[in-house]
């Protein structure tokens, strides 16, 4: 029997959506080994002492909320736990919802952190690279107030954050532009901030480089498999650990759909072949 | 007259901001940072410029009756509704025109703008996105079909680096010993992430940079002038 | 009632998911709905956070509470409407004056910025000693960067006609940058896989509750 193209890409979508599916209802419990970009963020949030001010930018909408929420709240938690304090920006529009979600669902865990003293949502700022850049002069022009309105100079977490080169480190969260680029760009290169950040898995091989001798990228998260790698870290079993046997069983299904793609061309090729053998010689 | 001055203001501002990079002193520091100021409020005036082109195509759509012109009236409505929620009662604690909207917030347990970003706007973003899943799934089927050495390379990596980055490709390879870390599926994808990417990347990158500040020289110096537009 | 509002709110959004997901069987009125709500809903989301969050608190709020102390700011504000002004034909000469300001700021950063982290760090960041002593993994992935990176330039280099003896250096180029698309395409799937995983688990855990 012969499939059309679309029985085919059908089939294609129903048998992938059928391997995602079973994994999330029955889970297998595969262990993550955690590799060196991931401990490398690790570290620079584990090594920096108490009291200290960071910022988490929530660079990202609700389109790679999957793989960048459970990064979100992996950091939060390990700053928090670290006693750092907080202060949440975000470069897209979307970022400041999402920051408050992952605190709402951190402040579970951690009931005695308070808003204004050891944490702060900043909210979204238009501009980018330019904006960074201006909170390298002055964080207060930038952000005259924070998201729910309270002026700045109100809130004490801020008390003595002027500039950017007042933070320990920063991690962006991102999904695109902007991103983790503009904060290495204006945060390290031109503020000397320490940068690490988490990205979508798509983003990832093209953001490596930044990771080099001149340390103008302290480690990377990229994708579930990172955000699961750091959540054993922090010895959890977090929302990107529950979602690694469904990753794991859909890599091996693409996989068997390139070998089968590939056993197809290679019978199509060698029955052309044939086919023009056999003509050369009837001819 | 239309397009001359404007050409000078590029240069004159495209010079300033290269010059206090190297003189970080007044005047130049404090012109660069009106710059960057003044920058963030126009690039908002930019954005709304945008919105509003998005609703002059849907009335359009609308009033003629193009095909589909419904979806374009769903479209609007849902805007519309978005817009005046916002403004009306503000998102998260930030007020709006209307105060916080507490009786609302009675009924749907948060304001009616944040209701409709956390239920309607989250779903249809992730699940657009999600659909990208079944087409790589189905591309890699019909597409990645091995042609040449080249095609093999490709392969071979996207192979070892689609294993390596599950759980199961752990402990495909977590027998080797100590010796053959190498092999270690999750490590010999470090490596490829680390050494050989890196470098195509870094190439990318130092090529795309050039061709960066090649343009934006051009565009200093008023010889790239598209982004002005006609004068008709 | 918050509680059942929640449980609407699931349902709107179960709705909306399928809608979507229909697409994969074919483009249908649902998919086409469920398409422009989120532009409809996208469009006012970022017109509403842009001008309470950036307009609002760095132009209006400044201007209301001390606007002899912020007399400057209507020189952006000026700037701003005038970049409205592009809406119609007749009056789009004037954007040019506030959109010369955006781009002459644009280009000055990004000759700076692509300057100094795409360019010169990446180019130190390269010319390392490559032999790392007692750890020969390292040093042959050290080389390998060393000669990627110089190859991959290379192959960029559009310039002249690349044949014989100057298309090795090319030609290698190429075999790097097949490796990295070639895990670029691995991370691909991997991100995708991850926001259909997102989705799925929406609607059996938030939805349906089959998992906790």
């Amino acid at each position: 029997m012969k499939l059309t193209p679309l029985l085919e890409r059908r089939i294609i979508y129903l048998v992938l959506l059928i391997a995602v599916t079973i994994p999330l209802l029955i889970p297998i419990g595969w262990k993550t080994e955690v590799s060196y970009h991931v401990r490398m963020a690790y570290d620079l949030i584990e090594k920096t002492p108490a009291g200290k001010a960071v910022i988490i930018s929530f660079d990202y909408d609700p389109s790679t909320m999957t793989e960048l929420h459970p990064m979100a709240m992996s950091m939060i938690e390990h700053a928090w736990k670290k006693d750092q304090i907080i202060i949440a920006t975000a470069l897209w529009p979307q970022g400041p919802q999402l920051a408050d979600k992952a605190f709402t669902e951190m402040l579970k865990k951690f009931p005695d952190k308070k808003y204004g003293v050891d944490y702060v949502n900043l909210g979204y700022k238009v501009g980018g690279m330019v904006t960074i850049q201006a909170m390298g002069r002055s964080m207060e022009t930038v952000y005259p107030e924070d998201n729910s309105g309270t002026l700045y100079q109100d809130i004490p977490a801020l008390k003595k954050i002027r500039t950017l080169k007042d933070i320990s480190w920063i991690s962006s969260l991102s999904s695109g532009v902007p991103g983790i680029k503009e904060w290495v760009m204006a945060g390290h290169d031109m503020n000397g901030v320490s940068v690490t950040g988490g990205t979508t898995a798509i983003s990832a091989p093209g953001f490596i480089p930044y990771i080099n001798s001149q340390n103008q990228l302290i480690g990377l998260l990229g994708g579930l498999k990172a955000a699961a790698e750091y959540e054993s870290l922090l010895g959890l079993v977090g929302p990107a650990s529950n979602k690694m046997d469904s990753q794991s069983i859909a890599h091996l299904l693409i996989l068997v759909f390139i070998a089968i793609g590939n056993l197809k061309a290679w019978r199509k090729r060698k029955a052309d072949r044939e086919k023009n053998t056999l003509g050369v010689k009837n001819a | 007259m239309k397009r001359t001055l404007p050409l000078v203001v590029v240069f004159m501002i495209g010079m300033i901001v290269i010059l206090s990079e190297f003189i970080p002193h007044r005047p130049f520091s404090k012109i660069n940072e009106t710059l960057e100021n003044w920058f963030m409020i126009i690039s908002g005036f930019a954005m709304l410029l945008g919105q509003i082109s998005l609703i002059q195509v849907n009335t359009s759509k609308i009033r003629n009756r193009d095909e589909n012109w419904q979806y374009n009236l769903a479209g609007m409505i849902s805007f519309v509704l978005m817009l005046f929620v916002g403004f009306m009662w503000g998102m998260e604690k930030a007020p709006g025109l209307a105060g916080h909207g507490e009786s609302l917030q009675a009924v749907l347990g948060m304001k009616p703008f944040d209701y409709l970003f956390e239920y309607v706007y989250t779903n249809l973003s992730a699940t657009m996105f999600s659909l990208l899943a079944f087409f790589i799934a189905s591309a890699a089927y019909r597409a990645f079909i091995i042609r040449s050495f080249e095609s093999n390379l490709l392969m071979i990596t996207a192979v070892i680096v689609i294993l390596g980055r599950s759980s199961f490709g752990a402990m495909l390879t977590g027998w080797l010993p100590e010796s053959w870390n190498i092999l270690h599926l999750p490590k010999l994808t470090d490596f490829i992430m680390e050494f050989p990417n890196s470098a195509a990347q870094r190439a990318i990158m130092i090529s795309a940079a050039l061709g960066i500040i090649g343009s934006s020289l051009r565009i200093i110096l008023g010889i790239e002038r598209s982004y002005l537009g006609s004068d008709k | 009632m918050p509680e059942i509002m929640n449980v609407v709110g699931l349902y709107l959004g179960a709705f909306f998911t399928f809608c979507i997901f229909s697409f994969l069987y074919r483009d249908n009125p649902f998919y086409k709905f469920g398409e422009h709500v989120f532009v409809g809903l996208s469009a006012a989301y970022w017109l509403v956070y842009i001008f309470y969050k950036t307009l609002m608190p760095n132009l209006f709020t400044k201007l209301i509470t001390d606007f002899s102390g912020n007399l400057i700011l209507l020189i952006p504000a000026a700037l701003g409407i005038m970049m409205l002004m592009r809406i119609h034909p007749k009056t789009t000469w004037i954007s040019r004056y506030p959109l010369a300001l955006v781009i002459g700021t644009s280009a000055g950063i990004s000759i700076l910025r692509y300057m100094q982290s795409d360019l010169l760090q990446q180019l130190t960041a390269t010319m390392i000693n490559p032999v790392v002593s007692g750890d020969g993994v390292t040093t042959i992935g050290n080389f390998l960067l060393i000669i990627g990176t110089i190859c991959g330039i290379y192959f960029f280099y559009f310039s002249k006609k690349q044949e014989g003896v100057y298309a090795v250096p090319s030609k290698i180029g190429i075999w790097f940058l097949m490796i990295s698309f070639g895990a670029s395409f691995g991370y691909t799937v991997m991100a995708r896989i991850s926001l259909l995983i997102g989705r799925l688990e929406f609607l059996l855990k938030d939805w349906l509750h089959l998992i906790n």
